[in-house]
């Protein structure tokens, strides 16, 4: 029976668009809604149908950041989670810096298995899970699309550019999530009112031991650049004379 | 000085066309820019890194298992020292390998670089480039990073192929990762991340059957074939299909998106087309908001009228 470890983010919602601040400092984040990363969501399913077809005995959320991703966590706790834990830092997360705190919990959790997002949809950085594999010295199956365990092997369908990739990994392992894994299941409310009462711990980054110090500045941040303002035609002839006319053609 | 070393990704024994797009990103922090191809004794990758303008040396790495991150990496890792850049493209391939690099190597990664504005300042798209922000990396430490694919056009031919240094691996793959199988189902037509138009199908089309007819208008165009997420997700055909945040990123000269109503997501993938052409029955849809051509009409009536009236126009 293996344990499971999922690692989420707290992360903008996505359906919701975000606008950049106007002197460039970066993203107006305030007030809006927040919901956990949608790969790390995936990841958690995952980690809960694991425990449901009894291959699974404990799922463990956690995630790095400031007190608020408790909220996150708490909302996986209600989708079936066993326990979690928030390593707790003011500072913006660089990838790097989770890894390395992911890699010390591992010493303390001892997981068989590590569950996460293929990136977070904020940053859009897709390294952590690569990072805490390298750091760990162990088998690293990202972008999965399907997921088998089988003793202490996992087989996992990865999907690439072309096509389907499929790879054996002994456990322990870390498995990074792609959307057509699974569909996350929906929270009722008795299952919130239940995770009030699941453990939460808190634990400072500071305690790790870890170098945790940002090593990417982010100068600024801006707008894309706009596209010029489109063409309506009313016919199929019409659209491809613009596109003539264009040189595209 | 910088020095960068370019992972080159191999597709089988040749070279794969990202490689040509990360030199040239490359060749914008160093001139001195030397490949790293890993590839079976004689492949032909190594000769067409060679040919690449910009490139002052190959180091073909002879290797004969399948490129895993976890076989890849200790190797890249053997290798870098004496180079200020470590390169890959921000493909599956380099998506994968790099950052296991990067940790190992003990620092942390630029992902998706679409300029460089000196050797350790480049932009790079956050929130599904919805914003673009500017990142500064220490100098004092190798800088591994991953190129934006469609940020860049393929470095040329150079008129004299460079110096090509064969060596054996120094590290042996570690036995917890096995490749299986690789599944493909993309055949004979352009492949999706280079070609330099695309036909692309969303939800609407209704059916796998359906999304057959874009075979033919893509035919008549000589375009590969995309979809969106939904139109995956709904089976209509195969994920390796699929453009956007999470699938691929591309910039063809024409893109043609048909039943497809532009989610932030989707728009992210495309947004670097120099053409974007929309048809859609909805007048509302996104897809209008940045499409450069739109036709407001329905994709079944409006395929075959396209394939007619390129027919009539190529007469």
């Amino acid at each position: 029976m293996l344990k499971v470890l999922v690692a989420i983010k707290r992360v903008v919602d996505y359906n919701v668009r975000v606008r950049v601040k106007p002197d460039g400092s970066g993203v107006a984040v305030e007030g809006l809604k927040m919901s956990i990363n949608p790969f790390d969501e995936i990841a958690i399913e995952e980690a809960l149908k694991l425990k449901e077809r009894g291959q699974a005995a404990e799922v463990v959320l956690v995630t790095v950041g400031d007190s608020d991703a408790q909220q996150q966590l708490r909302t996986g706790l209600a989708m079936g989670a066993d326990r979690a834990l928030l390593i707790e830092t003011k500072a913006p997360t660089e990838p790097l810096v989770v890894a390395r705190a992911l890699r010390a919990l591992i010493e303390r959790e001892r997981p068989d298995l590590v569950l996460l997002g293929k990136q977070a949809i904020d940053d859009d950085h897709a390294q952590t899970g690569q990072m805490l594999a390298a750091l760990w010295d162990r088998p690293q199956a990202t972008f999965a699309s399907r997921l088998e365990i089988d003793g202490a092997r996992a087989r996992v369908t990865r999907e690439v550019d072309a096509g389907l990739e499929v790879i054996d990994v002994d456990l322990p392992a870390v498995v990074t999530t792609d959307l057509r894994l699974n569909q996350p299941r929906y929270v009722k409310l008795p299952e919130i009112l239940k995770a009030k009462k699941k453990p939460l711990d808190v634990l400072p980054l500071s305690s790790l031991g870890i170098d945790a110090s940002p090593r990417l500045v982010v100068e600024r941040v801006d707008a894309p650049a706009p596209r010029a303002r489109g063409i309506r035609v009313q016919s199929a002839a019409e659209l491809v004379d613009a596109l003539r006319q264009r040189g595209v053609l | 000085m910088a020095r960068v070393l370019v992972i080159a990704e191999c597709s089988g024994e040749r070279l794969n066309a990202s490689t040509a797009k990360c030199v040239a990103c490359a060749r914008e922090i160093a001139s001195d820019v030397v490949v790293a191809v890993f590839a079976p004794r004689g492949a032909e990758a190594a000769a067409e890194a060679a040919a690449l303008e910009g490139v002052s040396r190959v180091v073909h790495v002879e290797w004969s298992s399948p490129p895993l991150a976890a076989s890849l990496a200790p190797e890249i890792v053997s290798l870098a020292p004496g180079f200020t850049h470590v390169l890959g493209p921000s493909s599956t391939f380099g998506k994968d390998l790099l950052p296991r690099v990067a940790a190992l190597v003990g620092v942390g990664q630029v992902s998706d670089v679409m300029s460089v504005l000196d050797p350790y300042r480049f932009k790079r798209p956050i929130y599904a480039g919805n914003a673009i922000a500017t990142v500064r990396a220490p100098s004092d430490s190798t800088l591994v990073a991953t190129v934006r694919l469609a940020s860049y056009a393929a470095a040329g031919s150079a008129a004299q192929p460079a110096p090509i240094e064969i060596r054996s691996p120094s590290t042996s793959p570690p036995s917890h990762t096995r490749f299986v199988e690789l599944r493909s189902e993309q055949g004979n037509r352009p492949d999706l991340q280079t070609a330099s138009r695309v036909v692309a199908g969303g939800r609407a089309l209704g059916s796998a059957e359906n999304f057959t007819r874009l075979y033919e208008l893509a035919d008549a165009l000589g375009a590969a074939v995309g979809a969106s997420r939904a139109a995956v997700d709904s089976g209509f055909v195969a994920n390796d299909l699929q453009v956007g945040q999470t699938g691929k990123i591309i910039a063809p000269e024409l893109y043609v998106a048909i039943g497809i109503s532009g989610a932030i997501q989707h728009l992210t993938g495309i947004k670097d087309a120099r053409t974007i052409v929309a048809i859609n029955r909805d007048a509302d849809a996104p897809i209008f908001e940045i499409a450069d051509v739109g036709l407001v009409a329905d994709w079944a009536q409006a395929v075959p009228d396209l394939i007619a009236a390129l027919r009539t126009a190529s007469r």
